[in-house]
């Protein structure tokens, strides 16, 4: 299906990196500033507005995770420009220079001694002028070893663990030979088959560092719990889909990462990897946060197996869903980009399983929308470490 | 038609990937690593995506699934019936 040879249609930006879409995002500093980007993103037609509910007397680590977050998604190359809206000066132009660094357009705004209108009024103007500008970039031919891919699954049930993750691991496998940079991660969700992990990692200093972030993780659940995790991790949904516990869970959502792919390294939240190769990223298992950590880290299309069928999609990351669940495929097939139901009836093999998938993978790089982005599903969910001060 | 599908050989139990599986049903299952076909009869109704037991199994054993732990028995458990929530509960958390 892909060789080395194989090619794809993307945008090659100022830093070298290869995009699959040509957004221009309004981007918020804070809460506050949500009114004003989605009037800017009314205003001026194809651009993006992210609004989300945080931004405000964050501090420490969780200070930190937030810029990486912010800067990230605009720094994706998936993004071709950005307006940057804040209340204050201060941190507005921290993420505008953090985003200027990729050498892409990038403006700011701050609301404060202007007002919204004011405001509303320039950033239209600067926003006219980026989509424009964005609307003649062309797609050029890059080699399939510039595409970055990362996976996450979702509401999974049985039949992920035998059908869409491991056609997942399939493609991994695939890309991995072939030189991409690939991510995964939802580290509780590793819980019972973490040991499958750990030998999978490329050095013993590789697996220490995988293993101080899942005992991390692990004493966080153990802080917090006020029982066995069986009303939120497996969730309601996994339940109801016939996974029993964490570890069958756990189990199913490894085969993601294949059968010969080799754990290069291992990223913190929202971290850039820093060369080809499969990386753990330390992350929250709830959907739309993992993968909006995903597109911060630079990630530019996800592969998003589901069981019961979990609808989520990304503002700027096209999420490609794939389902082997002959029932949800029936009843959620608006939602369902790649069916693989056919593997739990011996109608194809893993292999084709995986080679139907990076079919749909090329075709949805190239500029086919997937049934996330056409529906209208741009959950933007940033990874919180602790409440504001 | 493949009624159940299992892990590998040696697991305790197998996952129904068909709808409306009665008591008393006779399932088809596929063994995927080994590729071999096994039968078995229900003693409960299975809904899809839930297990059935592939053996007999008493409290505090350990199922198995893709040859590794994934939980222990809580209530016995008889060869056909329905494994879920509330006769096997994780060793974790």
């Amino acid at each position: 299906m892909i060789n080395k040879d194989t090619t794809f249609l993307g945008y090659r930006r100022e830093n070298g990196r290869v995009g699959v879409r040509n957004h221009v995002i309004i981007l918020p500093v804070d809460d506050i500033s949500n009114a004003a980007c989605e009037a800017v993103a009314n205003n001026i037609k194809g651009t993006l507005a992210l609004p989300h509910p945080y931004g405000r007397i964050q501090f420490g680590a969780d200070l930190d995770l937030y810029f990486r977050t912010l800067i990230g998604v605009g720094s994706n190359p998936n993004v071709a420009a950005v307006v940057v809206i804040g209340i204050e000066e201060g941190w507005t132009s921290k993420v505008v220079e953090g985003i200027a660094k990729t050498g892409k357009p990038v403006v700011g705004f701050s609301i404060e001694l202007h007002g919204d209108h004011d405001t509303i009024m320039r950033a239209s103007k600067a926003a006219r002028e980026l989509v424009q500008k964005a609307s003649e970039l062309q797609r050029e031919p890059c080699p399939i070893s510039d595409l970055w891919v990362s996976t996450k699954c979702g509401e999974s049930d049985t039949t992920s663990g035998c059908g869409a993750n491991p056609t997942v691991g399939n493609a991994f496998d695939k890309l991995y030979a072939l030189g991409n940079t690939l991510v995964f991660g939802e580290t509780t969700e590793l819980t019972g088959g973490e040991h499958l992990v750990a030998e999978r990692c490329r050095t013993p200093q590789v697996c220490e560092q995988f293993m101080e972030m899942f005992n991390k993780y692990q004493a966080l659940v153990e802080r917090h719990k006020t029982s066995d995790l069986s009303d939120s991790q497996p969730t309601k949904g996994n339940i109801a889909g016939g996974l029993t516990t964490i570890e069958e869970k756990a189990l199913g959502n490894i085969q993601k990462i294949g059968k010969k792919c080799v754990v290069d390294g291992v990223l913190d939240k929202a971290e850039t990897p820093t060369g080809p190769g499969l990386w753990f990223m330390d992350s929250s298992s709830a959907a739309a946060e993992m993968v909006t950590l995903c597109a911060a880290s630079g990630f530019a299309v996800h592969l998003f197996p589901t069981g019961q069928g979990n609808v989520i999609g990304n503002p700027i990351l096209p999420v490609i869903k794939i389902g082997a669940n002959p029932r949800t495929v029936r009843t959620m097939s608006e939602h369902i980009d790649v069916d693989t139901s056919g593997l739990l009836q011996r109608e194809m093999n893993m292999d084709q399983a995986g080679d139907k998938l990076l079919e749909m993978m090329l075709r949805t790089v190239n500029g086919r929308l997937t049934a996330a982005e056409a529906l209208g599903h741009r959950e933007f969910v940033i990874t919180r470490l602790y409440e504001s001060a | 038609m493949i009624h159940f599908v299992v892990h590998e050989d040696g697991d305790s139990v197998g996952t129904v990937v068909v709808e409306g599986v009665k008591s008393g049903d006779k399932l088809v299952g596929w063994v995927m690593e080994q590729d071999q076909t096994v039968t078995l009869q229900t003693v409960s109704a299975i809904p899809i995506g839930h297990k059935i037991a592939l053996k007999d199994l008493k409290k505090d054993d350990t199922v198995i699934k893709y040859g590794t732990d994934i939980g222990r028995v809580v209530a016995p458990i008889k060869v056909g019936e329905h494994l879920h929530v509330h006769n096997v509960k994780t060793k974790r958390w």
